[in-house]
């Protein structure tokens, strides 16, 4: 089985709209969208949602007040402030921890599973996806993250499909760690803007820390082709690969209006460049599963 | 007074909005800051060049075990709802990187076995671009828990005067950690499918943590019915627009402020200094 993860560090790099095109190329795939808290992928693949799951991130706690004594017990020990004045538990703050819970002199506190999201196991015209939808100002994406890919493996499986694409989230946190323990390559999208390149340098780093190999396309490659050669520079000098430069392109808006992959869009420029980076994916992929 | 820049999808512009804005306000009040929360990607410096004057590292408590003492009894193994700690043949065994920092274990262990150790999250940078004071926090890589350090720059900026947040994206932990106490928030969003999906997502947040809050078009043009529509209909103000100008993106490229390059978008960012304005009454 192969992974292959899509991240960028920095947001609207054109991630997904890559991702999306990239499984539109592959065979016999499964998709998964990591980006659990703002997961944008179902836009243009239209998924029918074949099974729904609730996903109970961790608990939380509660005070009954009726019982509570107000001695101020839990207040003192929240590491989270998330006790009020009145003694009530801001939910939003609430780590899940139970400390509160454990010391409350009274038992005065609840301490149960709480539902905070959904996901799903959907079908689209390109094969599999499975997908997520995090409650409203929700935690524990990670936990999330990990749950979707564990189960995207068993769908691979159980349809004897041998690679499994994956839509990241921006950033290096939580998420992010989450989306590419264990992969089989990791591609970053990044574009040639200074914010674009600290990102994208963040981003390799924490490919390095948990030692995955990654190799890098800039998108709007020619926004600023100053900013772009400093990037083949970087690609050198780190012996990261680069793996294509994709064209500055009002396709990438216009394709998401029309619920489309670039590639069913048009044929164009774009569509032709992302052609390359798949072919020469596929091939670091079977490189990367002979040496295993 | 508090103003956080947020989005639900990234890459909408939060961080243009919220230099640009910050450095106008700098302009024109005294002590503004501008603290980047954007700390797993912090890129505010990028535009704002600041002199950094002090350099804070972060630490997170987290339990260490005193082996002559702990009786491998489990009571911390217990109470951890983070599997950072795991009973082996009798013997308490740390995964670090796991802990949440609640102080359970410590609070818990029956024999005073456990002390507190530390893990480094990150680093908090103070300085000054121009007039305008400048906080960041920037995550260590490998470390997967932003909200506390986040919480740590917030902390920082508290002192100052006005103070403008540059937010994480998403609707998560480290979005609302940013935004739960700010006064306003600014929703920086751009005319196309996903950033009318992820505003939608980022604007239910707002509503549960019962927020006031706008809407900036950046990358105004053609399309902007998507966002006005949805607006209207959730009669959210729509605040201003900034133009989808090559320029901007040229700007944004290079590391440079908008305004100063083209100071005919100080405009557009008058609406912005009147929530301020409006806020300050």
């Amino acid at each position: 089985m192969k992974e292959l993860v899509i991240i960028s560090g920095k947001g609207g790099t054109g991630k997904t709209s890559i991702t999306a095109s990239l499984a539109a190329l592959a065979q016999n795939m499964v998709m998964v969208d990591c980006d659990v808290d703002a997961a944008d992928m179902h836009l243009i693949l239209k998924p029918e949602i074949e099974i729904k799951n609730d996903f109970y991130g961790g608990k939380s706690a509660a005070i009954n007040q009726e019982s509570c004594i107000k001695c101020g017990k839990c207040k003192d020990i929240c590491k989270f402030d998330a006790v009020t004045n009145d003694f009530i538990i801001d939910g939003v703050k609430c780590e899940g921890c139970g400390v509160c819970y454990h010391f409350c002199p009274v038992n005065a506190i609840k301490f149960e599973e709480k539902l905070s999201g959904e996901w799903y196991e959907s079908n689209t015209r390109f094969g599999k996806l499975v997908h997520a939808k995090l409650g409203v100002a929700e935690e524990n994406s990670g936990k999330l993250v990990t749950k979707i890919r564990n189960h995207a493996r068993l769908v691979a499986h159980k349809n004897n499909c041998n690679l499994i694409i994956v839509d990241g989230s921006p950033g290096i946190g939580c998420p992010v760690i989450a989306s590419i323990s264990g992969a089989s390559l990791v591609l970053i999208v990044t574009e040639p803007t200074l914010s674009g390149i600290h990102d994208a340098e963040r981003v390799f780093e924490l490919t390095k820390h948990f030692k995955i190999q990654a190799c890098i396309c800039i998108n709007k490659y020619d926004i600023n082709l100053e900013l772009t050669k400093k990037i083949e520079i970087f690609c050198t000098e780190n012996k990261i690969e680069l793996i294509g430069k994709i064209p500055y392109s009002k396709d990438f808006t216009n394709a998401q209006i029309k619920e489309l992959t670039l590639i069913e869009y048009s044929d164009g420029e774009v569509s032709k460049e992302i052609k390359n980076i798949w072919n020469k994916l596929e091939n670091k992929l079977k490189e990367r599963e002979n040496a295993l | 007074m508090r103003i956080a820049i947020a989005s639900g999808k990234g890459g909408t512009g939060k961080s243009t909005v919220s230099t640009n804005f910050a450095y106008l306000l700098s302009e024109i009040y005294d002590d503004v800051a501008i603290i980047d929360c954007d700390v797993e990607e912090p890129n505010c410096h990028i535009f704002l060049k600041p002199v950094v004057e002090k350099t804070e590292t972060s630490y997170l408590s987290v339990p260490e075990i005193n082996r002559g003492l702990c009786n491998g009894c489990g009571k911390c193994t217990d109470i951890c709802q983070f599997n950072s700690l795991a009973l082996v043949k009798n013997k308490v065994i740390v995964f670090p990187e796991l802990c949440h920092s609640c102080g359970g274990c410590w609070l818990i262990c029956p024999v005073n076995a456990i002390f507190q150790g530390k893990r480094e999250i990150g680093i908090i940078e103070k300085g000054i671009s121009e007039k305008l004071h400048f906080i960041q926090g920037k995550l260590r890589i490998g470390e997967a828990m932003s909200p506390p350090l986040i919480k740590a720059a917030k902390k920082e900026g508290l002192q100052h005067n006005i103070q403008i947040l540059d937010c994480p994206p998403g609707t998560s932990c480290p979005v609302i950690m940013a935004v739960n106490d700010a006064d306003y928030i600014v929703m920086v969003t751009e005319p196309t499918p996903f950033g009318l999906y992820d505003l939608k997502l980022a604007v239910d947040v707002m509503k549960e943590l019962n927020k006031d809050f706008g809407i900036v078009i950046n990358r105004s043009g053609e399309n902007d019915f998507l966002i006005e529509d949805y607006a209207k209909t959730e009669n959210i103000p729509v605040l201003t627009r900034i133009n989808d100008d090559r320029r901007i993106a040229e700007c944004y490229s290079k590391g440079e402020l908008a305004v100063k390059e083209l100071p005919e978008y100080k405009e557009a960012f008058k609406p912005l200094i009147d929530v301020v304005r409006r806020l300050n009454k």
